[in-house]
């Protein structure tokens, strides 16, 4: 649609009669996949994300000998969208990850000290993989549902004595005790609204994407968009923002 | 086999019994098969199917909305939501003599004006000329532009126009639609029309669309 | 892992998963699945789930690569990394790269692109999940995008796998009996053509057992070509009126 969402939004409207601080409707089903050790399937109106959680043995980081490693990987297939292309990950696609990466790592959702086989030697790496399957708008908050969702319902595989994974068999499940969301204001001339569909991320000023633990403590934040945010507004965005990640964290499970 | 179907490519319609083969079909050993997922039109003299999906591709004397992509010294390169991109020269547009040599174009059409205009001219190439040499082609001054899906057009107009006649009474909107499936609106309850219209688009199958069309616009 | 020819997967003439030697697995096929694309189909047989998608016709570009008489196809087949059991890094390799090729092979033949010079129909395969026979998944999802999209074709692709385990032959291998399997034959079909799209085989068959196993896939191409008829009226019901 040309020009038309941008023309809504002036006069307090949207294309689908939302009201500016409400979601599309979502829809999260944990478990989608069951070769991933966990995984969820997250549908925000019409944007779709799959989360997959690979678990491996694999050596610590230096400077942390005792804990596991987390590694965020996002996938843009041109499958989802039009305007994705073949090739490596995009700059989009990387920024989308690395949002949801310091969301979980900062958070300290996972008890990453009780991810140690052997401490110092043998860790458990924690692989969130998310693809998108259908780009309608706001795969920010979609994909952080995902990773998050899938991340509570992930078990361990078992290990055999050598501490080889043994396949297809598990125990216990990954210690997750908080539960990060993400929610992207959007700013368009002096109109704040949440969840922008596609042809409304089209003409936003700038974005910001807000990532929330649990106690409303703020755990990740990027600025996105072309404009800068005036100074004033800040504090209206993160109020907004914090108000639509206690009700989404609701639906998390 | 009913005369009004949905058949699948490849699908078996009929012996081909000396008919005219329209579009979306094909002919093997006088037999006769659909190449789309599509409604079969079959009578005496034609076979033909309606797919009821697909990306527009220009047809000699189509209407449809474009938008101005780029300026070139003698006419304006179109974009009309299609694999194809068209040309409009400027004989095609312009009834006054223009002297190219010192005359900027984009004092008549300028890059992202949306133009009412008629495809005149394909080639086996897909190089499409667009013209505005007709009473209804016109450059299209405010309101918005949506999109649908391009075979659903006909049932946006409605039979005989009664579809679009009645949104615009009810709406008191202005509505062209283009066949490359696009459909521009102006007026104050622009809201309404544009409602109606993708409720068409999504729900042309359903029964009884005409009633909730009306009922839709009426509150 | 160790293919173990001698691991027993058939007991009492049923399967590990219960099912008869010439049995499909569950299959479920949607269409319409990716908003953003053209068109669009799911398709899983058992734990194999494949989600297609045709992006175009569109302009093609770099111009080079047109083509002014006809419209190309161009295929990419992609695994997710969580698809399988050992994590798969992202991104195409050897393997990915030669099934993409193979599946536009086994789709050309339907496809009628004249009506599409200087264009190109793009169409992406993703394996969500993998549990054996993913290149025949994929095309039969791809052969229901590419009509979704109303896409021209000369008749839809059907594909199925067959193959040898402990000396029987058997459809639809899944994941743990392609990884023991003493043969498996890949084929694509369209079927009101009879026409045969799509055909590879790993291991060892007589010619009697490959001619059987060849006739096996062609009946099953059959009903999978009713199971996608069926997706697509399903998807259109009530256009008819």
């Amino acid at each position: 649609m040309i020009g038309y969402a941008e023309e809504l939004i002036k006069h307090g409207k949207r294309a689908d009669n939302r009201a500016f601080d409400e979601f599309r409707d979502i829809e999260i089903k944990p478990n989608h996949i069951e070769k991933a050790e966990g995984s969820a399937y997250v549908r925000i109106g019409k944007t779709q994300v799959i989360a997959g959680v690979k678990m491996g043995v694999g050596t610590p980081f230096a400077d942390t000998p005792n804990e596991g490693v987390l590694m965020v990987n996002t996938e843009f297939s041109p499958l989802a969208s039009p305007k994705f292309e073949s090739g490596p990950p995009s700059e989009d696609a990387i920024e989308l990850a690395r949002i949801v990466d310091r969301g979980i790592r900062e958070s300290h959702c996972i008890e990453m000290s009780k991810l140690a086989i052997i401490p110092g030697e043998k860790v458990w790496s924690v692989f969130i993989d998310i693809f998108v399957m259908d780009h309608q708008g706001n795969l920010q908050d979609a994909a952080a549902l995902a990773a998050i969702t899938a991340l509570l319902n992930t078990r361990f595989p078992k290990l055999d004595e050598n501490n080889k994974i043994i396949t297809g068999e598990h125990e216990g499940k990954l210690p997750v005790v908080k539960k990060p969301v993400s929610v992207t204001v959007c700013k368009a001339g002096d109109k704040l609204f949440v969840d922008p569909a596609l042809d409304e991320e089209g003409i936003v000023d700038s974005k910001m994407a807000l990532g929330f633990v649990d106690d409303d403590i703020i755990c990740a934040i990027q600025k996105q968009g072309n404009v800068g945010i005036e100074y004033d507004m800040i504090d209206s965005i993160i109020d907004l923002g914090m108000r639509k990640a206690k009700e989404l964290r609701k639906l998390v499970r | 086999m009913k005369t009004r179907t949905i058949v699948i490519p490849g699908e078996y319609l009929d012996e081909k019994r000396g008919r005219k083969l329209g579009s979306g079909t094909y002919e093997e050993n006088d037999k006769v098969y659909s190449t789309f997922l599509g409604i079969a039109r079959i009578s005496e003299n034609e076979l033909s199917v309606v797919p009821l999906s697909g990306t527009y591709l220009p047809k000699l004397g189509d209407r449809v909305i474009a938008t101005i992509d780029e300026v070139e010294i003698s006419g304006w390169f179109i974009e009309m939501n299609s694999p194809y991109s068209a040309f409009l020269p400027i004989a095609e547009a312009v009834d006054e003599f223009v002297d190219l040599q010192r005359t900027d174009i984009t004092r008549y059409f300028d890059i992202g004006d949306i133009i009412f205009g008629r495809i005149s001219r394909v080639t086996r190439n897909k190089n499409v000329q667009l013209s505005m040499r007709d009473f209804e082609s016109r450059k299209l001054k405010g309101g918005i532009v949506i999109k649908v899906t391009p075979s659903k057009i006909p049932r946006i107009i409605g039979k005989e126009g009664s579809m679009i006649m009645m949104i615009k009474e009810k709406t008191k909107c202005e509505i062209v639609t283009g066949q490359n499936g696009l459909v521009w609106i102006r007026g104050e309850d622009k809201q309404k029309a544009i409602e109606a219209i993708l409720t068409i688009d999504r729900e042309s199958h359903m029964t009884g669309l005409t009633e909730k069309i009306e009922k839709m616009l009426g509150e | 892992m160790a293919k173990d020819l001698n691991k027993e997967l058939i007991i009492d003439g049923l399967r590990m998963d219960g099912r008869l030697t010439d049995q499909l697995r569950d299959v479920k096929m949607e269409i319409g699945t990716v908003s953003s694309a053209s068109g669009s189909a799911y398709v899983s047989f058992g734990h194999t789930t494949a989600i297609a998608s045709v992006q175009g016709p569109r302009s093609l570009f770099p111009k080079f690569l047109q083509n002014s008489q006809t419209g190309i196809l161009r295929v990419r087949y992609n695994m997710l990394p969580f698809s399988v059991s050992d994590r798969k890094s992202p991104g195409p390799d050897r393997r990915s790269t030669e099934l993409s090729k193979v599946i536009r092979k086994s789709l050309e033949p339907a496809v009628i692109l004249d009506d599409f010079p200087k264009a190109t129909i793009d169409g992406f395969i993703e394996m969500i999940e993998a549990d054996g026979s993913t290149r025949v998944t994929g095309i039969n999802a791809l052969s229901l995008a590419l009509a979704h999209a109303g896409i021209p074709m000369k008749d839809l692709v059907a594909a199925c796998s067959v193959g040898k385990i402990n000396n029987t032959l058997i459809l639809d291998l899944n994941g743990l009996e392609d990884n023991n399997s003493e043969s498996d034959v890949a084929v694509a079909m369209m079927p009101n053509k009879n026409l045969i799209t799509l055909l590879q085989m790993d291991g060892m068959l007589t010619k009697e057992e490959f001619m059987k196993l060849l006739n096996t896939a062609k009946d099953a191409c059959g009903k999978i070509y009713e199971m996608q008829k069926m997706a697509l009226l399903e998807k259109y019901k009530g256009e008819e009126q």
